[in-house]
């Protein structure tokens, strides 16, 4: 389903993936883990389209994604829903609108329908009531939510997850976690993580890659990936501070 | 001796690195303003047409910065009949005021103290707005809703831009002569007659329209300025704060300058 073959990468000097592969097959849950800046949101960027390869190719079906043009990729991109670390919401709408913005523009759906469909999309994710509030106006969890309906409002093949956990309290992240595995259950789409909350990693993946120094350096169910050898998944999944990877300026 | 020479040679070496990276820096900046306008014309041809969203950016940068114009151009009036009336007197030139105020706010001060007024105001408005939407990931989201970004965002706001600026010129030449007109008869004690006549007599339609069509270009400018600046934004709020002050002050200069060459072409 997605194939990434020696993606490269660099932001100036920042040479951030440096020969990048992955294989996520149809269905599957993937979960990609790393440090921060390990690159992780340059990996799920390139997979969407909206960056683009210094060198290596996205397949996405087959298709190389950097190859199409821009009309084959809005496209494409029909077929992902993707949700961001804060949500990312536009605050300027409100909930109702922001979940049915791709129904409104592609479906050409009427505002009353598209209202229910919202509705329904809500309450998939268990947020009733808050249709006709701001954004502004809901918890960092509710947010998630609303960004997460917004995600599969219009029936996506594909759910990217950029840091789904990242900034909730321990409970409201566990309930992303339902709520993510029950979408791959109800939808039973193709999904690709990023994280490094490992409890999450765990309880979502089918199977986990550690992204490190802008490579996949293991791939693995999450059995294995517990299990690993390698020192550096060690390191990072026990979270210890000594061991072979360096905190950027930090001396030990 | 051999000392200075070498610092010397040291100064003007880095001078001239400094205004080489200025430069550089000045040229990227104006090549991918351009790029950006290339792909807004693109965008506004292409169907489907952001109708509502330009209608909203219309009332956006228009209606809502009526009031701040209204204001300007009445003093604007006001004043250039003041002074014009109590420095023409030297010369017993007085009964020319009407003309002065007619000339002066169609030909120049309409279209240009239009044009800072929205810089100032919408110009900041569409850069910290953009700016927050880049920065917290909403345009990024829209991309992958499958929506250009530059179509949804940045085009509304261009049309937006050049249609409102000579609408609000058009308004504010009308009440900037009115103002002249008030001070001239009513505080100055001149002939109302005598200020229509000098008015009209010298007013010709070009300046009208030469002005309205620097009005336009100031208005395209400060919104494709605007947008650049708040869609390329990085680095958080420091991020948008710094977007928006370079979005005025990037268009208020190019409107004074651009003032320059625009007069020097349009009124031979």
């Amino acid at each position: 389903m997605i194939e990434i073959v020696d993606l490269h990468k660099s932001f100036g000097k920042n040479h951030v993936l440096r020969g990048a592969n992955l294989k996520v097959e149809k269905g599957e849950s993937m979960v990609v883990i790393g440090g921060s800046g390990s690159g992780k949101s340059v990996l799920i960027k390139h997979i969407i389209g909206t960056l683009k390869p210094d060198s290596g190719t996205v397949l996405i079906e087959g298709a190389d994604i950097a190859k199409l043009s821009e009309n084959e990729l809005y496209e494409t991109r029909k077929r992902f829903g993707m949700l961001f670390q804060m949500a990312a919401l536009f605050d300027s709408m409100r909930v109702w609108e922001n979940v049915a913005f791709a129904l409104m523009r592609h479906g050409k759906l009427k505002e009353t329908e598209a209202k229910v469909i919202a509705s329904e999309k809500l309450k998939m994710v268990g947020l009733t009531g808050v249709e006709d509030l701001m954004p502004a106006e809901l918890s960092g969890g509710m947010k998630k939510r609303v960004g997460l309906a917004r995600a599969i409002a219009h029936s996506p093949e594909i759910l990217l997850y950029d840091e789904p956990t990242t900034g909730l309290d321990p409970i409201m992240a566990d309930a992303i976690n339902d709520l993510i595995i029950e979408m791959k259950k109800k939808l039973s789409v193709t999904s690709v993580a990023i994280t490094h909350d490992m409890h999450s990693a765990y309880k979502i993946a089918d199977r986990i890659a550690m992204l490190y120094e802008g490579k996949i350096i293991a791939v693995g169910a999450p059995d294995e990936i517990k299990n690993s050898d390698n020192e550096i998944v060690k390191q990072f999944i026990t979270g210890s501070v000594t061991g072979p990877i360096k905190i950027e300026g930090v001396t030990t | 001796m051999a000392n200075i020479l070498v610092r010397s040679v040291e100064c003007i070496g880095y001078a001239v690195t400094l205004s080489g990276r200025y430069f550089l820096t000045f040229t990227e900046e104006l090549g991918r303003v351009m790029m950006l306008l290339l792909s807004t014309f693109k965008q506004l041809i292409l169907p489907p047409f952001e109708m509502k969203n330009t209608f909203k950016q219309i009332i956006e940068v228009g209606i809502k910065s009526l009031p701040v114009v209204l204001i300007t151009a009445v003093f604007t009036g006001m004043v250039l009949a003041l002074q014009s009336y109590t420095g023409f007197k030297r010369f017993n030139a007085e009964a020319m005021v009407g003309t002065v105020v007619a000339l002066s706010l169609t030909r120049e001060l309409g279209p240009v103290l239009t044009g800072l007024i929205v810089a100032g105001r919408a110009g900041a408005a569409i850069a910290a707005e953009l700016g927050t939407m880049r920065v917290t990931e909403q345009i990024d989201a829209l991309e992958t809703l499958a929506t250009n970004p530059v179509k949804y965002l940045i085009v509304p706001r261009f049309i937006a831009g050049t249609i409102v600026l000579p609408s609000l010129t058009v308004i504010a030449d009308i009440i900037g002569i009115i103002g002249g007109f008030m001070v001239t008869v009513y505080v100055l004690g001149a002939s109302p007659a005598l200020y229509w006549r000098r008015t009209w007599n010298y007013l010709e339609t070009t300046d009208i329209y030469n002005g309205l069509i620097k009005a336009c270009f100031f208005g395209a400018a400060i919104a494709i300025i605007s947008c650049y600046k708040g869609f390329y934004t990085q680095g958080g709020a420091e991020g948008v704060g710094k977007a928006t002050t370079g979005a005025v002050v990037l268009s208020s200069m190019t409107i004074l300058i651009s003032d320059y060459f625009l007069s020097a072409w349009l009124f031979k």
